[in-house]
């Protein structure tokens, strides 16, 4: 087997492109990849801050490294999760990739700052692990990106991760949900600017550009995802995808070319209902958002300063006291 | 399992979809076409993460 490119001896093949690359040329097509993603939804430009939102996953450190290897000034934010051994040791592969890069990592560890972790605060608040795991993460990816002024967040969700989350909207009909899938989420409402740059990228793409790039991350899954729906969407699409190269890239983005415009009255319906949390002023259409609930549940506190100055919703800046940061690098 | 054997064969054989792995021989990725042949050590890598966030 060829490189498509150079024609010297291919280490990996991309049915869904008819093509073949060997090491030097498949990081090139990702980095083109993610170059051509952020462009085309203009998610950022150069000069912008990024955070990018990191797990010791593949996806999440490929993010970081392709979004500094394209230049980008990007921190990285990871949380202490408090998932036993699991937490652990991908605590030490973020902290080495940052180290040894020379790039500044924000640490915010659940149990330090409030008082709970997953697994707690999942039999607590009897959510799903996954649940629960979701939305602290949103919380503090939120909290922690307004607080440092960064331009936007960066997370490593891929093609995969994308796809297999329409699936399950469709399959449900989550309309206001549907009315979200776009890789990029402008600020507003309290919330900062979201995007995603690897969705041109597969899941089986970004484990393969940090095994050729050297990347070491966790290769071990979370002890708790197990038997969680969204695997079980990756599957069936995956099944699919193996019959019919390019039905995963098809599905979604023939969804945001085509039909995603047509959910987007409800997504404005949800947030006209938005206004500010009662204890932590984060946005939410509930008096106390789920996030103080999940907390109050398993125990823990909200840390002071987590209440708005303003109190208004669309202020860019709705956190006044900095939550305590532990970085490495700078 | 003995070789000589290619990548393609081996996938088959252990039922494993193309989509869902990697195959990693000395630390580099082996292709479909790539032939293994007998005492090679391959490591079959899943790529599937992520739970519903």
């Amino acid at each position: 087997m060829k490189c498509t490119v150079c024609r010297g001896p291919a280490v990996i093949d991309l049915r869904r492109h008819n093509s073949n690359f060997c090491a030097e040329h498949f990081t090139k097509f990702c980095t083109d990849q993610v170059q051509r993603t952020i462009d085309e939804f203009d998610m950022f430009r150069p000069g912008d801050r990024l955070l990018v939102a990191v797990s010791g996953g593949k996806d999440s450190l490929a993010m970081w490294d392709l979004a500094a290897r394209l230049g980008y000034e990007a921190d990285g934010l990871y949380i202490g999760l408090g998932i036993g051994e699991y937490s652990d040791t991908s605590a030490d592969h973020v902290r080495r990739f940052a180290e040894g890069r020379g790039l500044r990592l924000v640490e915010v560890d659940l149990a330090t700052e409030y008082g709970y972790d997953i697994p707690t605060g999942s039999r607590a608040a009897r959510r799903a692990p996954c649940s629960a795991c979701g939305l602290s993460k949103r919380h503090v990816f939120d909290r922690v990106a307004l607080e440092g002024g960064y331009d936007a967040l960066v997370t490593g969700h891929n093609l995969d991760d994308e796809a297999a989350v329409l699936f399950g909207n469709v399959l449900h009909w989550q309309v206001e949900y549907l009315g979200r899938q776009s890789p990029v989420l402008d600020a507003r409402d309290g919330f900062p600017k979201k995007v995603k740059p690897l969705v041109r990228l597969s899941e089986r793409e970004t484990a393969a550009y940090c095994v050729i790039t050297g990347i070491d991350y966790i290769v071990d899954e979370c002890p708790m995802s197990k038997g969680n729906s969204h695997l079980g969407y990756k599957d069936v699409l995956n099944q699919m995808e193996q019959q019919s190269p390019g039905a995963k890239a098809s599905f979604y983005f023939g969804f945001l070319r085509s039909a995603s415009e047509r959910f987007e009255a409800e997504v404005d319906e949800a947030r006209s209902d938005l206004a500010p949390c009662e204890r932590c002023g984060a946005p939410t259409t509930a008096g106390v958002c789920s996030f103080c609930r999940l907390v109050d549940r398993a125990g823990g506190t909200i840390p002071p300063g987590g209440s708005t100055t303003s109190g208004d919703p669309a202020s860019p800046v709705a956190i006044t006291q900095p939550v305590e940061l532990r970085t490495s690098a700078s | 399992m003995a070789g000589p054997m290619s990548v393609a064969k081996l996938m088959n054989r252990l039922e494993l979809n193309r989509e869902s792995v990697l195959l990693i021989r000395n630390d580099t990725l082996v292709p479909g076409d790539a032939m293994l042949e007998d005492g090679d050590v391959v490591e079959v890598r899943p790529v599937i993460s992520g739970g519903a966030s």
